[in-house]
């Protein structure tokens, strides 16, 4: 622990001032106290050498502080959009500083007042923040022991922090937080060398705590960005060209301009409007007459082949030894081509935001998990120092990955700073589903080359466009190469839960399946005689254990199938039940077992488990954007199916709890085996070998 | 023109083909009821209209006159909450919430007609109201829940 006492972390007369932490603005704003700062190691030597040392605003990962009033907050920038990471960073903050976790104030994701975060992305709240937060309460626990030991003139060891108090049990003396840090603006950088509660000892870690905001969300309370009213605000909507890519020739305005209230904005392609209420900016904006230039664009029907065509040479992973030895050496050998069609996130709450300037600043309420990627954004957007604009995320009606961009906010900053006033735009569901982006699509090509004994000797696998996460196979292959190519895609494509592992565990899932049907072997003892890794077998016989893989009954017309996967720090199996009757497929069961290091809140990740199951069931099945021209063809959640009560199968959730592993994230993986094991059950119940995702968009095996 | 939401008589000044949904939320404030589809097959919007769960998303307030709207915020308030409510506090099924408001007023409505529902028949009710989130199991236990309290 480094200690900077009544030292300027900033140095006045500086002309860096923005970028790095100013101690007396930070303490100006927060009152008094005492405040931890986690930053990186490297910074931290750094600051041990010089008293006077700046943080630079980017090293600081969070910050716990303990007000004068006793009242404990917490400042991050990772934003709340259904993970629940609100709860279970409360949790691991009350644990260490020993206090109910209703007096934890977090305070997230606005850009003015949290440190820089890269955003809530790839699972890395719980293993980066949640770890960072928990040191700096340890910190700020063990620095008020420091100066209690002081006042009540006791060793530290011998002085407990409990409830808010630091106490002495045999004297019975105590003082409060806020008695401790009165008077004081004391700034504490730590880093990794923190001594945390021992898992033991851990008291509130590992309970499910319930959602600490639920009251405000269940009597309909809480506001979402598209809930939220400012003074003086006018509603926005913009002008969607017909199609992708296209060109604004003309627009006629004239109509929407003769409705009372209604402004008109147009800077090139850009047109909008605002109004004093919705129903008349809807109105308005129909009522303009445009002309749209629109270039050839690539269809559906085309996509697998285009991506193919336009592919780069690629990048391997895992590359080692010579495929075609290996498949020399084989004495079955496989090639087979696999398609993932492109998906929609359709966050419930479409994007939303509302912006306003003041004094030339930008401030701007928005559902992003990314406020201050959204940030940067708009300053380079209106050229403007990054102070000068001011993001907030209040809890967000879901993201899925779908919402690290800035479409919304932007629009609304336009409009707000044309008009003069503050502007709220609300995407329809329509636009949320068109001028959003989308789970990339891929193709896939694997050829391999199996021994009689179960060994795999070659394995050449080539994505085209989907990603490389999880591309290199885990299993035990001499020969191998795995290449992910960038390709060009016709829709815009970005984020989504375990985007491209979907894609690759899919695939080589998939695979490994039919090289299992091939050698006539078990498809459980086909797996584990090919993994090394021990977390990998632990969780697949696990699952196939929960399921009864060698024990369950199998029904006339019934399969199962099993698949395993690892993404981002979890390890997933999924082993799965279906029937197909007049080739008419209904999923029975799913049993997944799962585990990401030590669990922090087993009901919310067992509900993150669940959703993400639930979730890849909809793109395992049916889901799937269908377009042509530049248009989308199904923008409604009439045609585009979600999954719904009716399609849930009984599902067994198995966590695994490594209490002794660091944690990681859990938004994401448990996906990923969804669809290769409904696939591989289908295969084994009707012995056809689906290879596309969505595997029976109508319902049936064809 | 005027509605009864809620248990007051509110006169709205939105046009008379004005969709209910928009006039809770932009005219009377009460955002608890959310836009989700705007074609009734997400749920996202459900109200109760003469106690029956209703999409407001596609119901014209002229059609409501001397109807009983209630939405979220006449459920319950939260030191007094509604059975149904308590229930999904208990359950806390929900991650991102947004379906919340949706689903409670459906359960409520499902529990006036069929206080002792099945699985099949909470499903079949139900299923009109979409949870990206995928949180369904969660919410067919806060169901059964709801349905055991007296």
């Amino acid at each position: 622990m480094d200690m900077i006492e009544n030292q300027p972390v900033y140095q006045p007369g500086s002309k860096a001032q923005y970028g790095y932490l100013n101690r007396r603005k930070f303490f100006k704003i927060f009152g008094g106290g005492l405040a931890v700062i986690f930053v990186s190691d490297d910074l931290l030597s750094m600051a041990a050498d010089s008293p006077s040392v700046r943080i630079p605003e980017h090293q600081i990962g969070a910050w716990v502080h303990i007000g004068e009033d006793g009242v404990v907050s917490v400042f991050t920038g990772k934003t709340e959009v259904g993970q629940n990471i609100r709860t279970s960073l409360a949790q691991v903050v009350a644990e260490e500083l020993r206090i109910p976790i209703s007096s934890v104030n977090m305070i997230m994701a606005d850009t003015d007042l949290v440190p820089t975060d890269f955003g809530t992305v790839g699972s890395r709240s719980t293993p980066q923040m949640g770890s960072q937060l928990r040191k700096a309460a340890a910190a700020a626990r063990e620095e008020m022991i420091r100066m209690a030991a002081q006042r009540l003139e006791a060793t530290p060891g011998s002085l407990v922090a409990e409830g808010g108090f630091i106490t002495n049990p045999l004297t019975r003396n105590k003082l409060s937080y806020g008695n401790l840090t009165g008077g004081k603006k004391l700034l504490i950088t730590i880093s990794d060398e923190v001594k945390i509660t021992p898992v033991s000892q851990r008291m509130l870690s590992g309970t499910s705590v319930p959602k600490v905001n639920i009251k405000s969300f269940l009597t309909g309370k809480h506001k979402y960005v598209s809930d939220m009213k400012v003074e003086g605000m006018v509603y926005g909507k913009i002008l969607r060209p017909s199609a992708y890519r296209s060109e604004l020739i003309d627009a006629d305005t004239s109509a929407a301009k003769s409705i009372a209230g209604v402004t008109v904005v147009q800077e090139g392609n850009f047109v909008g409007l605002t109004a004093r209420d919705p129903w008349t900016a809807a109105k308005a904006i129909k009522v303009i007459h445009a002309n749209w230039k629109t270039p050839p664009q690539k269809s559906r029907t085309d996509l697998f082949g285009h991506l193919k065509d336009t592919a780069d040479a690629g990048r391997a992973s895992g590359k080692q030894g010579d495929i075609d030895r290996g498949l020399a050496e084989a004495d079955f050998q496989h090639q087979a081509n696999y398609h993932v069609d492109y998906i929609a996130h359709v966050p419930l709450e479409p994007r939303a935001a509302i912006a306003s300037w003041e004094q030339g600043k930008l401030t701007v309420f928005t559902g992003t998990q990314r406020p201050f990627g959204v940030r940067d954004t708009l300053a380079a957007m209106f050229k403007i120092p990054k102070e000068m604009v001011r993001v907030i995320v209040p809890d967000t009606g879901s993201a899925y990955g779908g919402k690290h961009s800035a479409e919304a906010a932007e629009e609304a900053a336009r409009l707000s700073k044309a008009v003069g006033k503050p502007v709220k735009i609300v995407w329809t569901r329509e636009e949320e589903f068109t001028w959003a982006y989308f789970r990339p699509a891929g193709f896939i090509e694997i050829n391999s080359g199996v021994k009689k004994d179960g060994t795999i000797t070659a394995w050449d696998f080539h994505n085209y466009n989907s990603g490389p996460a999880a591309i290199a196979t885990p299993y035990a292959v001499a020969n191998q190469q795995n290449i992910f190519h960038v390709a060009d895609t016709p829709l815009k494509q970005g984020s989504y839960r375990g985007l491209a592992s979907t894609a690759n565990v899919f695939a080589r899932e998939s695979h490994m399946a039919d090289l299992a049907r091939i050698l006539k072997m078990d498809q459980l003892e086909f797996r584990l005689r090919n993994l090394t890794e021990q977390r990998f077998k632990t969780v697949l016989e696990t699952a196939a254990k929960g399921f009864g893989w060698t024990t369950r009954e199998k029904l006339p017309g019934r399969g199962f199938g099993i698949a395993t996967g690892f993404d981002k720090g979890g390890y997933v199996a999924c082993c799965a039940e279906v029937e197909v009757v007049n080739s008419q497929v209904k999923i029975h069961h799913i049993t997944e077992a799962f585990e990401c290091g030590a669990i922090v809140n087993p009901a919310h990740l067992h509900s993150q488990i669940i959703g993400s199951i639930v979730q890849g069931l909809g793109g395992a099945l049916f889901e799937a954007v269908d377009f042509a021209g530049g248009k989308i063809l199904n923008p409604s959640l009439s045609v585009y199916r979600v999954p719904r009560f009716s399609d849930l199968p009984e599902i067994e959730v198995i966590m695994l709890d490594m209490k002794d592993l660091p944690s990681a994230g859990a938004g994401e993986a448990p996906i990923i085996g969804v669809a290769p094991a409904i696939r591989n059950a289908i295969m084994d119940a009707c012995g056809v070998a689906l290879r596309n995702m969505p595997l029976i968009p109508g319902g049936s095996v064809t | 023109m005027v509605l009864m939401i809620n248990g007051t008589a509110q006169k709205v000044n939105a046009a008379p083909d004005s969709d209910l949904l928009t006039v809770l939320r932009e005219e009377l404030d009460l955002t608890g009821t959310k836009y989700g589809c705007g074609e009734a097959v997400c749920g996202a919007c459900m109200v109760l209209i003469d106690g029956a769960a209703s999409p407001s998303c596609i119901i014209r307030i002229n059609s409501l006159e001397g109807k009983k709207i209630e939405t979220i915020e006449g459920l319950g308030k939260e030191d007094e909450l509604h059975k149904v409510q308590e229930a999904f506090i208990k359950a806390d099924p929900f991650q991102c919430s947004y379906c919340a408001s949706g689903m409670i007023i459906a359960t409520v409505g499902l529990l006036r007609n069929t206080p002792n529902p099945t699985d099949d028949q909470i499903i079949e009710f139900m299923n009109r109201n979409v949870c990206r989130c995928g949180t369904y199991a969660g919410i067919i236990k806060a169901i059964r829940l709801a349905a055991s309290i007296k």
